[in-house]
C-alpha cells in the first residue's frame, strides 16, 4: 500500500545558526531532498534610499557607506564617482589610486571572510579559523590606512581623506607577501582536500546558459564562465591605469566559485603592489561645491560580490533628489532557490553561502504594482515619460 | 529554624548557579537591521586573535540554550517581532548586550522610515557597547564587564525605554 506523502516544509530563519544575517527561507523536502524553496527578505530593510533625501550630499555619503559593513568602501566609491561626475569635478590621480588600493584591500578582506564562513558552513572549522586569523593582517592594514577596521570612510567627496606614508607602504607590502603565501596554501587546500571536495565539487552546478538566465553576476557568475567584471569592462577610478585580469572558470559548481575568488585574491595582491610601485604624487582632494549641478547619472563599480549600481539624481540643491542602489546579492539570491531544488538539505547552507550573500545590501524596497492585465511594451523613452508623469 | 536552613540552601544554590553562569555564558547573536559591520566584528571575537572562548563565552545557535542576547543594528519594523520572540524564548535569567552605535540609539539610521530606534526601545538592555563598529576588544570588554557585575552582584537594573516585553522583575535572578 502506498500512502501519499505530504509535503514537509522546513522553515529556516530569520534567526538560524546557518544564517549570520536575518532572512527567512522555506524548503519543502521529500526525505532529505529539497523539492521547493522560497525566500522572504527585508528584515534589515532600513529605508536608506529615502533617508538620503533628508540628508545633504556629505551626510548621505556616511549613510550610504553603512548599507553594508563588509563592502562599505565600494558603496562610498560608487556614490562619490557619481556625484563627482554630476559636479564636473576632476579628482586627483593620487586620490583615485588610493581609492583603488583600499578597494582591493577590501576585496581581500571580503573574500577571506567569505572563505572562512563558507568553510564553516561545510563543517571545516579549521579553515574558518585559519582564514580569519590571516584576515586580521588585512584588517590591520586597513586600520593603519584609514583608522577604522570596518566602515573606514576612506572616501570623501572630491577625493580621499587618507594618504599612504612610507611606513604604511612597507607594512602593506609585508602584509600582502604574507597573505599571498597563505592564499597559495588555501588554494591547495580547497582543490585537494577530499573531504572538502565532496561538499563542493559538482554541487550547485550552474552551466553558463543557466547562469545567464538567472542573471548571475560577480564571482558567482564568473565561476560559470560569464566574462563580466566592471573593473575590466568599464574601468572606473584608476582601473584604467592599473588594469585587472578577468578571472573566470567554466565548471560553475561551488569548487569553481572557491577557485575564482581565491584567484581574484592573487590578482588583488598584484594590483596592490603595482599601485604602491607607481603611486602618483599630488593632492588628495579637490574642492567640491556644496550644491551639486542639476542632472542625473549612473555609476557602476565592482563590489567584492559583483556589480554595484548607483543611480543619482540631483535637483541643484544640497540634498540628493533620488538615489537608487542595486546591489549584487539580489540577482544572485534567485539562483539559490533554483539551485537548491534536487540537492540534499545539508547542502543548502553551502549553496546559500556560495553566492556570498549580503542581506543588508540586499533589502531594498521595490513596489510591484499589479497592472491588472494591462501589459504594454514600452520603449525606454516612453517608459521614462510615463515615470515622470506618474511621480509628478 | 526550618526557614533558616531553607534560606541557606537557596543561597548556596544561587552561588553555584552564578559561578556556573559567569564561567560559561552562552550567547546568541541576532542582527535586527545592522549593516554587517558589527556582525563581522562579533565573529572576529570568536576567531584566534581575540578568542572570546577563553572567557567561556560560546556562540550558540538556539535562543533556548542562551544566557546572553547580543544584538546588533537598529530595530527595523520587520525584525521587531522576531527580536521580541527570540528574547521571550530565552530562559530566565537572561541578559541583553547592545553592540554598536545603531543598537544604542539607531545611529546613522535615525529618522529612516523603517527604523524604530535602538534595542532599548524594544528590550531591556543590560550592557551597551558603543562604536561604529566597536572593536573586538570593546565587545569583549562589554561582555566581561557584564560578567563581572553578575559575579559580584552589582548588576544594575536593565534600561528600558519602551519595552515590548515583560521586564525581568529582578536583575540576575528569576522572580
Amino acid at each position: 500500500m502506498q500512502s501519499k506523502i505530504d509535503k514537509f516544509t522546513i522553515p529556516i530563519g530569520p534567526q538560524h545558526p546557518a544564517l549570520k544575517e536575518p532572512g527567512h527561507f522555506e524548503f519543502s523536502v521529500d526525505g532529505e531532498i529539497v523539492t521547493d524553496a522560497s525566500v522572504r527578505l527585508g528584515y534589515v530593510h532600513r529605508g536608506i534610499e529615502k533617508g538620503t533625501e533628508g540628508r545633504n550630499w556629505v551626510q548621505s555619503l556616511y549613510l550610504l557607506e553603512r548599507i553594508c559593513g563588509i563592502c562599505s568602501h565600494v558603496h562610498a566609491t560608487a556614490y562619490c564617482l557619481g556625484v563627482e561626475k554630476l559636479a564636473g569635478v576632476e579628482v586627483p590621480p593620487r586620490a583615485q589610486a588610493i581609492r583603488v588600493l583600499v578597494a582591493e584591500l577590501e576585496r581581500v578582506h571580503s573574500h577571506m571572510l567569505w572563505l572562512g564562513v563558507a568553510a564553516h558552513e561545510a563543517g571545516f572549522d579549521t579553515l574558518f579559523m585559519y582564514s580569519w586569523r590571516d584576515r586580521e593582517t588585512v584588517m590591520n592594514l586597513l586600520e593603519g590606512i584609514t583608522g577604522n577596521r570596518v566602515n573606514y570612510s576612506a572616501n570623501v567627496l572630491g577625493g580621499v581623506k587618507c594618504d599612504i606614508s612610507a611606513e604604511q607602504d612597507e607594512a602593506i607590502r609585508q602584509g600582502v607577501d604574507f597573505l599571498e603565501e597563505r592564499t597559495r596554501h588555501y588554494l591547495e587546500v580547497v582543490t585537494s582536500d577530499m573531504m572538502f571536495l565532496r561538499r563542493t565539487r559538482g554541487v550547485a552546478t550552474t552551466p553558463k546558459a543557466q547562469a545567464r538566465e538567472l542573471g548571475l553576476i560577480g564571482p558567482t557568475g564568473r565561476a560559470s564562465g560569464i566574462s563580466h567584471d566592471v573593473r575590466v569592462d568599464a574601468p572606473y577610478a584608476a582601473y584604467d591605469i592599473y588594469p585587472v585580469k578577468l578571472i573566470t572558470a567554466t565548471a560553475g559548481d561551488l569548487e569553481a566559485r572557491f577557485i575564482v575568488r581565491i584567484n581574484e585574491l592573487f590578482e588583488s595582491y598584484r594590483v596592490i603592489r603595482q599601485i604602491l610601485d607607481t603611486l602618483p604624487e599630488g593632492e588628495l582632494t579637490v574642492r567640491m561645491p556644496r550644491r551639486i549641478k542639476e542632472g542625473e547619472t549612473v555609476s557602476r563599480v565592482e563590489a567584492p560580490r559583483g556589480e554595484l549600481f548607483y543611480f543619482i539624481k540631483s535637483n541643484g540643491t544640497d540634498t540628493p533628489e533620488r538615489i537608487k542602489v542595486r546591489t549584487p546579492t539580489l540577482p544572485n539570491m534567485a539562483s539559490v532557490l533554483v539551485l537548491a531544488i534536487g540537492h540534499q538539505l545539508a547542502d543548502i547552507p553551502m549553496i546559500l553561502t556560495g553566492i556570498d550573500p549580503c542581506f543588508s545590501c540586499n533589502d531594498r524596497m521595490v513596489v510591484v504594482k499589479d497592472s491588472g492585465g494591462d501589459n504594454r511594451a514600452m520603449t525606454w523613452e516612453a517608459l521614462r515619460q510615463y515615470g515622470i508623469e506618474y511621480y509628478r | 529554624m526550618q526557614n533558616n536552613q531553607g534560606n541557606l540552601w537557596q543561597n548556596v544554590m544561587d552561588q553555584v548557579k552564578t559561578w556556573a553562569r559567569v564561567n560559561s555564558p552562552w550567547a546568541i547573536h541576532f542582527n535586527s537591521g545592522s549593516c554587517n559591520g558589527c556582525d563581522i566584528e562579533i565573529l572576529a571575537t570568536l576567531t584566534p586573535r581575540y578568542d572570546m572562548e577563553r572567557f567561556g563565552v560560546k556562540l550558540q545557535g538556539s535562543p533556548r540554550h542562551a544566557d546572553i542576547l547580543i544584538c546588533t543594528g537598529p530595530v527595523t519594523r520587520q525584525a521587531r517581532e522576531r527580536l521580541i520572540r527570540i528574547y521571550e524564548q530565552m530562559p530566565e535569567p537572561k541578559f541583553v548586550v547592545a553592540v554598536g552605535s545603531c543598537a544604542l540609539s539607531g545611529g546613522a539610521f535615525q529618522g529612516c522610515y523603517n527604523v524604530e530606534g535602538g534595542i532599548d526601545q524594544v528590550l531591556p538592555v543590560n550592557a551597551y557597547v558603543p562604536g561604529c563598529p566597536p572593536r573586538p576588544e570593546a565587545i569583549i570588554d562589554g561582555l566581561v564587564k557584564l560578567l563581572q557585575a553578575l559575579d559580584n552582584g552589582t548588576m544594575p537594573e536593565p534600561i528600558t525605554l519602551k519595552p515590548g516585553v515583560a521586564v525581568p522583575s529582578k536583575s540576575g535572578n528569576p522572580a
